[in-house]
C-alpha cells in the first residue's frame, strides 16, 4: 500500500464490520446521519438502534454505508465496533482522535478527509433525539456545517480562531483542509473570519 | 511472493530477460568511458553501441542521441535551456506553449520558470483527452520561444497530434519538444518523420533498469547543460556515464525495434477484450479518454458510486496491480490533473482505474482479472451509501 496504513485498518478495510446489507426500510433505525458528499470523494451514512436501559439511551446496535477511500471505510468500520453497546452521552464524545487511536494511527493526509464517521455518528444521534421527542437533550451546540466536504463546523473554526490563533483563510485551510475539495464553501469561511477578526479587538487580518 | 497480475506498465516496466542478460554480461564492465586504458575503452565502446541502437531506434543520428538520468531530467533539459536564455537577454520576453496533461517534469518545470518570468500558456482540453493542431495556431506569438507536448498521455493513453503541431511550430519558427515517454517501446517512433526538435523518452517505461533516459536533439540545436562536469556527452551533460543502465536501455531498444508490431496485436487484444468485458459486466461503468487515438495498451476506466483508492486496494488484495487517478491515493490529495483537464465530473475523477498492460501479460491474466474485478465493484457499491 502506498499509504501506511495500519493493519488494523487494513483488516477492517478488507473485512468491513457492520456494513448495512439490507435496506434502510428493513433494518429501521432509530437514527440516521449523514455527511460529506460525492463530490468531495468522501460520503457517510451512519444508522444507529437506540435501547433506553435504566434511564440510559444506549446505542445497541449501529450500521453505516460509506463511499471513501479505504481509510474511510475502516475508520468508520472500527467506530461501528466501539460504539456498539455505548451509551449515547458517551458516544457523542467520540472524536476522530479517538478513532485514530483505536486504528492505532493514520497517514496524516487522510486525518481530516477520511475520518468523517463520529461527525455521521452524532448527526445520526440528532436525528434520534429529533425523532423521539428528545430534542431537549441534545445538550451541544448545533452544527453549522461551513465545508460540507471536509466536515468543518463553525465551533471547529471558532476554536482554532480564539484558541489556536488561526486569523487567515490560509492558516484555517492548512489547518483543516477547508475548501480543498470542491471549493464551494471558501467565500463563507473568508466571511466567517472576517467576522470573527472584526469582532475582536486585534485589528484586522487582510484577506491575501 | 504470491502471483501478481501486473497491470501498471505505465507506472514502470520489470526489465525484460534479454536485458537482465545484457547487464549481467556488462556487470564486471567497470572501466571508466572517458579513460584511455583497456578498461574505459571497452566501456566507451558499449556506450556507442548502445547510441546507435538508440538511434536507429527512433531513425535518428548517433549523435543526436544524448543519455541522461531519465525522462525528467530530459524535460528538464530541454525547459530549462530558456532559463539560461532569460538570463542572458533578461528584457526579451519568452513563453512555453504546452498541455495541461503533461507529466509533472514538465509542468511543474513550467512553474518553477514562471518565477524568473517565462510564462507558460496551456492548450485547451477536450473530453476525450487530446488537444487540437489548430488550437496552437492561434496561441503562437512572437513570445512564444518552445511548444513541448506530450506524445501520449500517461494516463488515458491518449496520442497527441505531434506531426502537425511540429509542422505548425516550424512554420512559426519555433522549436517543437515532446514528451514521448508513454510512447517508446509502444509505437515506432520516427523523429525525422515526426519533425521534432528535441524528444524525451525513459529507459523504465520500456523495460529497461530506472536512472536512465535520452534526449534527443535535433543535429544543428544546442541546449544549455544542466549539469556542468566533465566532457561526457559531447560536454552536453557532465558526469561519468552510467554504463550499466546505457547498455540496457540500448538492448531495450533493440528488442523493441524487433518486437513492437508483434506485441502491439497481442497487447491490443487483450486490453481489447478486458475493456469489452469490465463495461459488459460492470454497469455504470465508461471508458475516460478518446477510444480510437489511444495506445493499445492504456485502459482507463470509472465506475459510478464508488471511490478509486478503495478499488484499488482490493484489487491489490486480490493480486491486481493498477493505479487510480482518485484524489484519496495522491500526495496532495488532488484529483488527476489529466481528467480534471478534461473536465470530467468529481466522482468520476474520484473512481478511475488506469490499467496499463505490458509485453509480460498474459490472456489467463485477463481472465482472472474479468473475473474478480466485477466482484470488487459490487463490493464497494453494497457498502456505498448511494446505491439502493
Amino acid at each position: 500500500m502506498a499509504w501506511d496504513y495500519t493493519e488494523k485498518l487494513k483488516d477492517h478495510f478488507f473485512n468491513p464490520r457492520n456494513v448495512l446489507k439490507e435496506s434502510e426500510e428493513s433494518y429501521n433505525a432509530d437514527g440516521v446521519g449523514e455527511v460529506g458528499n460525492i463530490k468531495c470523494g468522501d460520503m457517510m451514512r451512519f444508522y444507529i438502534k437506540v435501547e433506553e436501559k435504566d434511564g440510559k439511551d444506549i446505542i445497541k446496535d449501529c450500521k453505516w454505508k460509506t463511499y471513501g477511500c479505504a481509510s474511510a471505510i475502516g475508520s468508520t468500520s472500527v467506530l461501528s465496533e466501539m460504539v456498539t453497546g455505548m451509551p449515547i452521552e458517551e458516544a457523542v464524545k467520540v472524536t476522530p482522535k479517538d478513532i485514530v487511536a483505536v486504528l492505532g494511527g493514520i497517514p496524516e493526509q487522510k486525518f481530516h478527509c477520511s475520518v468523517l464517521g463520529d461527525k455521521a455518528l452524532r448527526a445520526a444521534i440528532e436525528n434520534y433525539y429529533e425523532t423521539h421527542g428528545k430534542a431537549d437533550k441534545i445538550f451541544w451546540k448545533r452544527r453549522e456545517i461551513i465545508c460540507s466536504c471536509l466536515d468543518v463546523d463553525r465551533a471547529e473554526i471558532e476554536s482554532l480562531f480564539y484558541n489556536d490563533n488561526v486569523k487567515t483563510f490560509e492558516e484555517l485551510q492548512d489547518k483543516t483542509k477547508l475548501g480543498t475539495s470542491c471549493g464551494a464553501c471558501i467565500e463563507k469561511a473568508k466571511a466567517l473570519l472576517k467576522e470573527l477578526n472584526e469582532s475582536t479587538s486585534c485589528s484586522i487580518v487582510e484577506e491575501k | 511472493m504470491e502471483k501478481r497480475i501486473y497491470l501498471d506498465n505505465n507506472a514502470t516496466t520489470q526489465i525484460a530477460p534479454e536485458v537482465k542478460e545484457a547487464i549481467e554480461e556488462a556487470i564486471d564492465l567497470f572501466g571508466n568511458p572517458s579513460s584511455h586504458g583497456k578498461h574505459g575503452q571497452i566501456a566507451r565502446k558499449k556506450v556507442e553501441e548502445a547510441r546507435k541502437k538508440v538511434a536507429e531506434f527512433l531513425n535518428a543520428e548517433p549523435e543526436e542521441i544524448l543519455f541522461t538520468g531519465g525522462g525528467s531530467e530530459s524535460d528538464n533539459t530541454v525547459l530549462k535551456d530558456l532559463l539560461f536564455k532569460k538570463i542572458e537577454n533578461p528584457n526579451k520576453e519568452i513563453s512555453i506553449i504546452t498541455s495541461p496533461v503533461e507529466h509533472p517534469a514538465i509542468l511543474e518545470t513550467c512553474r518553477d520558470l514562471e518565477k524568473f518570468g517565462i510564462k507558460t500558456k496551456y492548450l485547451p482540453m477536450y473530453e476525450n483527452g487530446i488537444v487540437k493542431a489548430e488550437d496552437l495556431k492561434t496561441m503562437i506569438n512572437p513570445e512564444t520561444a518552445l511548444v513541448s507536448v506530450m506524445y501520449a498521455n500517461n494516463e488515458t493513453g491518449t496520442i497527441m497530434p505531434i506531426k502537425e503541431m511540429a509542422k505548425i511550430a516550424h512554420e512559426n519558427g519555433i522549436l517543437f519538444h515532446t514528451d514521448a515517454v508513454q510512447v517508446a517501446g509502444k509505437l515506432k517512433i520516427d523523429v525525422k518523420d515526426l519533425d521534432v526538435d528535441f524528444l524525451s523518452l525513459s529507459g523504465h517505461k520500456m523495460y529497461a533498469p530506472k536512472g536512465v533516459g535520452v534526449l534527443y536533439i535535433k543535429k544543428g540545436h544546442k541546449l544549455s547543460r544542466l549539469i556542468s562536469g566533465g566532457h561526457q556527452e559531447n560536454g552536453r551533460r557532465a558526469g561519468t556515464e552510467n554504463t550499466l543502465g546505457i547498455i540496457a536501455l540500448g538492448k531495450a531498444a533493440e528488442i523493441a525495434m524487433r518486437d513492437i508490431s508483434s506485441e502491439e496485436e497481442k497487447i491490443r487484444k487483450m486490453r481489447d477484450r478486458l475493456e469489452k468485458g469490465l463495461l459488459e459486466k460492470i454497469p455504470y461503468s465508461y471508458i475516460n479518454g478518446d477510444r480510437e487515438n489511444r495506445v493499445y495498451n492504456t485502459l482507463n476506466i470509472s465506475f459510478d458510486l464508488i471511490e478509486g483508492e478503495a478499488i484499488l486496494y482490493l484489487l491489490d488484495h486480490l493480486g491486481i496491480e493498477v493505479s487510480t487517478g482518485s484524489a484519496c491515493s495522491s500526495g496532495d490529495l488532488n484529483p488527476s490533473h489529466v481528467l480534471n483537464a478534461m473536465k470530467l465530473p468529481t466522482e468520476r475523477m474520484h473512481s478511475s482505474i488506469r490499467i496499463s498492460f505490458g509485453k509480460f501479460n498474459t490472456e489467463e491474466e485477463v481472465d482472472y482479472v474479468l473475473e474478480n474485478f466485477p466482484k470488487v465493484i459490487s463490493t464497494l457499491r453494497e457498502m456505498s451509501p448511494f446505491s439502493k
